[in-house]
């Protein structure tokens, strides 16, 4: 298939992705709230702090509020990543491959951002924040299931998948990184009834809270971590994730087992490898933060050998500049506009 | 919803022979509209609009933000030809097809219509769209126009014009196929009882089309729609032509010209290609033959299709019979190619490079439609009896600075079909653009775009200035 039309393919899902991630994010975040005690300034302007976007952010605002926040992580346009930036790039990707996703694809993304677009002047987002987050969440899983039961599994099928399964590996380790680090720093609240609601939180951010129970029964800081990267069944597990990307990669590629033929799938292998050969114990000595770091480094190498692999003729790349250790958003894909002719 | 009060004001209408009468093969949908309240015709409106938007057919607007799209104002009101009128437009298109076909090939072989005079040299040579590149060149079974959409107007007196011909990139096509698909929907008992011919087979016959340009001996061709890319007003049709085809869509920074072939970037490396359908103007599709600051092109294109390696359609030099100047010369034409009398007219027409004509169009200002030689989307147009004497003036001045570029027509009172305008239904004009394909044969798409002046009063009809669209329903009463 054309590199150009794998690239937009891919994008599309990563974007798509993205946007759900960023809602999970604030999310959770309005879940803590709802329980903590808490300063609501000191909730807010972590998020943006993480997403290295203080700058841009104070430009706009003066007030870490909730209203501002999840404004610029939702509607504002300038954000490269705000909820709405990357519907817009997702569904300016599909326009530009709309010969190859499904109909159906193309129009729930179609409405999806149409429906967005309007919620930023109802102030949905503002007066019902759960059920507005709770529909960008469902707006999301219904184009994946579009993805899965539309779209023939062929090679543009894998492409999406792959870019999808990389954004959803890297996003949830974000997530777990960032409340790690705003979570811990107080060892005496270690398995307070508080910590608990925090870590439930943590985990319903991900849909992982009934699944974690049916195995673990009780909440534990460590073993959401261990359930996040390494739970082998959990679909939005960083592990579960990357095996479904090394699977796709070698379903484009055409190898088999054990025979790489790219540094990506060679990466992605040994990425899979680690992933199946240890565990949260291993982790925890090493420290989480400093694995989750080097986990999204791999991830985003990956991400950058995957585009020279397959993309690179095509000057619509993606660029990964990684600006600091604890940034929640990585690579993106760039859709410049191009001279028009008649 | 009340029609009594509908009035003709003196136009052809499309859909009435007089007030309160529909046409033959009208009766049905009017009495629909009759039987339906207001509400109910507005909400079927509202519907086909959401319709439109959803499924995303749209086109960009230029100037304004990047990506901003529209959709295409949309009518719901068909506009229906009688099927026994339909087959004289057909014979018509097709006779005309067939001559400017001979036509293009002769004026870049042997020049037999300009050695007899039949229209003159200077005029042919001097087009913007004649490609010195393309002489003694010929194409796959010497076909040039391979998609044609030819403009149909109807005057006061009821009968068909033809009012311009395109044959380089015409769109439209698209909304033809989706607008047809919203009004099944619209109207699906009248449109049932109505034997309205089908449009569907359109994509199928387009690759039909495409697949005849390629050798015998390539078994399964590799065919591509070409694209300047989604900022185009029109890419929205490219993508559903590719789609529609099952072919490729690909932009010029898709294609590369490799070992003396155009080959397409693709994850496993570069792949042939074999057909082109190109939607974009000679111009823009190779910077090496044409103009070299476009970067929408394939550097080296020409080439390749000049030896035969890569055919394409439309034939790059099809423009020059897309020229309004050489249009006026249409009916010779046919006439010199096919020894007929053409089926269907011209609009009589004035050039300005002849110093009498000239003269009286300089005198006639306020009453004719001035327009240059090779401007499209109704750009570069003077509408007399509309325009203002500054705009004449300016008009006049133009004409005597470069004649050749300029032909003037009288003012048609172009005919008139009901229109849905705000709640009420008036008459709007309109213009036919059928669709035709020259392969194997030459076929006609049974109906086209019929686009409407949704201003009261309006002439103009393009989409970029104030343009709707409205499905064309070409019916067998009596059948």
């Amino acid at each position: 298939m054309l590199s150009r039309v794998a690239n937009a393919v891919y994008w599309i899902c990563r974007y798509v992705e993205r946007a759900e991630n960023v809602a999970r994010f604030i999310s959770v975040n309005l879940n803590l709230l709802l329980d903590t005690p808490l300063d609501a300034r000191l909730q807010w302007e972590p998020m943006i702090a993480i997403t290295g976007d203080q700058k841009a952010f104070q430009v706009l605002h003066r007030e870490y509020s909730q209203k501002n926040v999840v404004h610029f992580l939702t509607f504002e346009r300038s954000n490269p990543n705000s909820i709405i930036s990357c519907l817009q790039a997702a569904r300016e990707n599909a326009r530009s491959v709309r010969e190859v996703i499904s109909s159906e694809m193309w129009e729930q993304l179609n409405r999806f951002y149409i429906e967005l677009k309007e919620a930023e002047h109802s102030g949905f987002a503002h007066n019902d924040p759960q059920k507005f987050f709770l529909m960008i969440k469902m707006r999301s899983h219904m184009f994946s299931g579009l993805l899965y039961s539309t779209m023939s599994h062929g090679e543009a099928w894998h492409f999406a998948r792959m870019g999808m399964m990389i954004e959803r590996a890297d996003k949830v380790s974000r997530i777990l990184d960032v409340k790690y680090f705003m979570l811990l720093p107080k060892p005496d609240a270690v398995g307070s009834p508080h910590d608990n609601i925090q870590w439930a939180a943590v985990l319903k951010s991900a849909s992982a809270h009934d699944m974690y129970r049916k195995i673990f029964h009780r909440i534990t800081p460590v073993q959401v971590a261990g359930f996040l990267i390494f739970d082998a069944n959990f679909p939005r597990s960083v592990r579960h994730a990357v095996n479904n990307a090394f699977e796709s990669l070698g379903k484009i590629t055409g190898s088999t087992n054990g025979d790489a033929r790219s540094g990506a799938e060679k990466h992605l292998g040994r990425l899979l490898a680690d992933l199946n050969y240890s565990d949260i114990q291993e982790v925890m000595e090493a420290g989480l933060h400093e694995y989750l770091d080097a986990l999204q480094g791999r991830l985003n190498h990956i991400g950058l050998e995957i585009s020279s692999a397959f993309f690179r003729p095509a000057p619509l790349e993606a660029a990964a500049q990684p600006r600091s250790d604890l940034q929640f958003f990585s690579e993106q894909n760039q859709t410049m506009p191009k001279e028009t002719a008649k | 919803m009340d029609l009594s009060a509908y009035q003709l004001e003196g136009f052809y209408d499309e859909l009435f022979a007089k007030p309160d009468q529909p046409n033959p093969g009208a009766e049905l949908l009017i009495e629909k509209i009759k039987s339906l309240s207001e509400e109910d015709l507005i909400s079927k409106q509202k519907a086909a609009e959401i319709m439109l938007l959803q499924m995303g057919i749209t086109f960009a607007v230029y100037g304004n933000e990047a990506g901003a799209e529209k959709i295409f104002p949309f009518d719901i009101i068909p506009r229906i030809v009688d099927g026994k009128e339909w087959s004289q437009i057909e014979a018509g298109l097709k006779q005309r097809i067939f001559a400017l076909n001979a036509f293009i090939d002769d004026v870049y072989h042997d020049k037999k219509i300009l050695k007899d005079r039949v229209v003159p040299e200077d005029v042919v040579f001097s087009s913007k769209t004649f490609r010195r590149e393309c002489e003694g060149f010929s194409p796959p079974k010497n076909i040039w126009c391979h998609v044609t959409g030819t403009d149909l107007v109807r005057d006061s007196d009821g009968a068909f014009y033809v009012l311009e011909d395109n044959l380089r990139c015409p769109s439209g096509v698209s909304y033809v196929l989706e607008n047809r698909q919203v009004l099944k929907r619209t109207f699906p008992q009248v449109f049932d009882a109505s034997h309205v011919r089908p449009v569907d087979d359109y994509p199928n016959r387009l690759l039909d089309t495409l697949e005849y340009l390629v050798p015998e001996h390539i078994v399964s061709p590799v065919i591509g729609v070409l694209t300047p890319g989604t900022y185009n007003s029109a890419y929205f049709e490219h993508s559903f032509l590719a789609r529609q085809m099952g072919v490729e869509l690909v932009e010029g920074q898709d294609l590369v010209v490799h070992d003396g072939f155009v080959h397409m970037r693709t994850t496993k490396g570069l792949e042939k290609i074999d057909v082109l359908y190109r939607r974009m103007d000679d111009d823009f599709i190779d910077p090496l033959a044409f103009r070299s600051d476009s970067v929408l092109g394939v550097p080296g294109l020409m080439e390749v299709y000049k030896a035969g390696r890569l055919a394409m359609a439309n034939a790059p030099g099809t423009g020059v019979a897309d020229d309004k100047v050489i249009y006026a010369y249409v009916p010779k034409i046919i006439k010199y190619y096919t020894g007929e009398d053409p089926i269907l007219p011209n609009v009589p027409t004035y050039i300005c490079s002849d110093p009498k004509e000239q003269e009286y169009v300089l005198k006639n200002l306020d009453k004719l439609v001035v327009k240059a030689a090779n401007e499209s989307g109704g750009y570069g147009m003077l509408i007399g009896p509309h325009a203002s004497a500054a705009e004449r003036e300016k008009f006049a001045g133009l004409i005597k600075q470069n004649p050749r570029n300029y032909m003037a027509q009288p003012t048609l009172a172009l005919s008139r079909t009901p229109t849905i305008i705000d709640r009420a239904i008036e008459g709007r004009h309109v213009d036919l653009r059928p669709y035709i394909l020259y392969g194997k044969d030459i076929y006609v798409l049974p109906g086209g775009l019929t686009r409407v002046a949704l201003r009261k009063n309006s002439l103009v009809v393009n989409s970029s200035q104030g343009g709707g669209s409205k499905d064309t329903w070409v019916v067998d009463a009596g059948e």
